[in-house]
């Protein structure tokens, strides 16, 4: 993993997960703002599949396994496409709380990666 | 599901968290099985129960089955108490005597209860509380309803 793009990937997931949870909780429905805000943070994982594939090849392999490190990146990688399915099918406020909370998942789970490649040990 | 009565609103919340709950719980159990069972059979298989616990616990939210609920998430509060409680004061008792202690919830024998579900943000502790709350509310209601 590359530290500068973790921060960003964390940074990104949690402040998406804040804004839907809080518009959520204000009683707005999914919006374009909250749904593509769980695109954005899918497109950021996709970005964190290249890294990983790559970053081993180029001097900075993980400390702890890889294989756990990549059970964390698929599941985390499938949630924002639950996320907005739920969005499509259900359009209530509580589709926008839904979004916030797969998006801040995903946030703890990118810790967890960083955990796995930079600290745990194998 | 479209001839049930729709869940209400925040109920569809716990659903989702449970749902994420589940996930997380199942991947890392499953992984830590097969990768490294030996290292603390016990934590990790007292982790599978949990994952297939808080699996039964999301479908019975979502479906209503509202006996296997109560039981299901009756559960989950007692498990993470009293492996929250273990892996505090006796982490013998469960094989990870040598581990230290944050790493009993956050290493790579962390599992789902440990130190009360700290390596979850302690979700754990909290959700099977939540629960039991929505579910007694739904059951004073079908009370007075009756």
């Amino acid at each position: 993993m590359i530290d500068v793009f973790t921060v960003i990937l964390i940074g990104a997931s949690t402040l998406a997960g804040v804004i839907a949870v809080v518009l959520g909780l204000l009683g707005r429905k999914p919006s374009d703002v909250t749904v593509i805000s769980l695109v954005i943070v899918e497109l950021l994982l996709i970005a964190q599949v290249v890294i990983a594939i790559a970053a081993p090849f180029t001097g900075n392999p993980p400390t702890g396994n890889l294989g756990e490190f990549w059970i964390y990146l698929a599941t985390a990688c499938l949630m924002p496409p639950a996320a907005i399915a739920w969005a499509l099918t259900d359009r209530s406020r509580w589709s926008t709380v839904v979004l916030g909370v797969g998006a801040l998942a995903i946030a703890v789970m990118a810790y967890r990666m960083n955990q796995i490649w930079n600290i745990q040990l194998a | 599901m479209s001839t049930r009565p729709k869940l209400a609103g925040p109920a569809r919340i716990l659903v989702a968290v449970y749902a994420v709950l589940a996930i997380a719980a199942t991947g890392r159990s499953a992984f830590q099985i097969i990768d490294r069972f030996d290292e603390a059979p016990i934590a990790f298989s007292l982790s599978a129960v949990a994952a297939v616990v808080y699996l039964l616990a999301t479908l019975a939210l979502a479906f209503r089955w509202d006996r296997v609920a109560w039981i299901t998430i009756g559960f989950e509060l007692l498990g993470v108490l009293v492996v929250g409680t273990l892996t505090l004061v006796a982490p013998d008792l469960i094989g990870l005597r040598d581990v230290p202690l944050l790493d009993r919830a956050t290493g790579r024998e962390g599992t789902v209860w440990a130190l009360f579900g700290l390596g979850y943000l302690c979700v754990p502790l909290v959700l099977p509380v939540i629960g039991l709350l929505y579910l007694g509310r739904g059951r004073r209601a079908a009370a007075v309803a009756d």
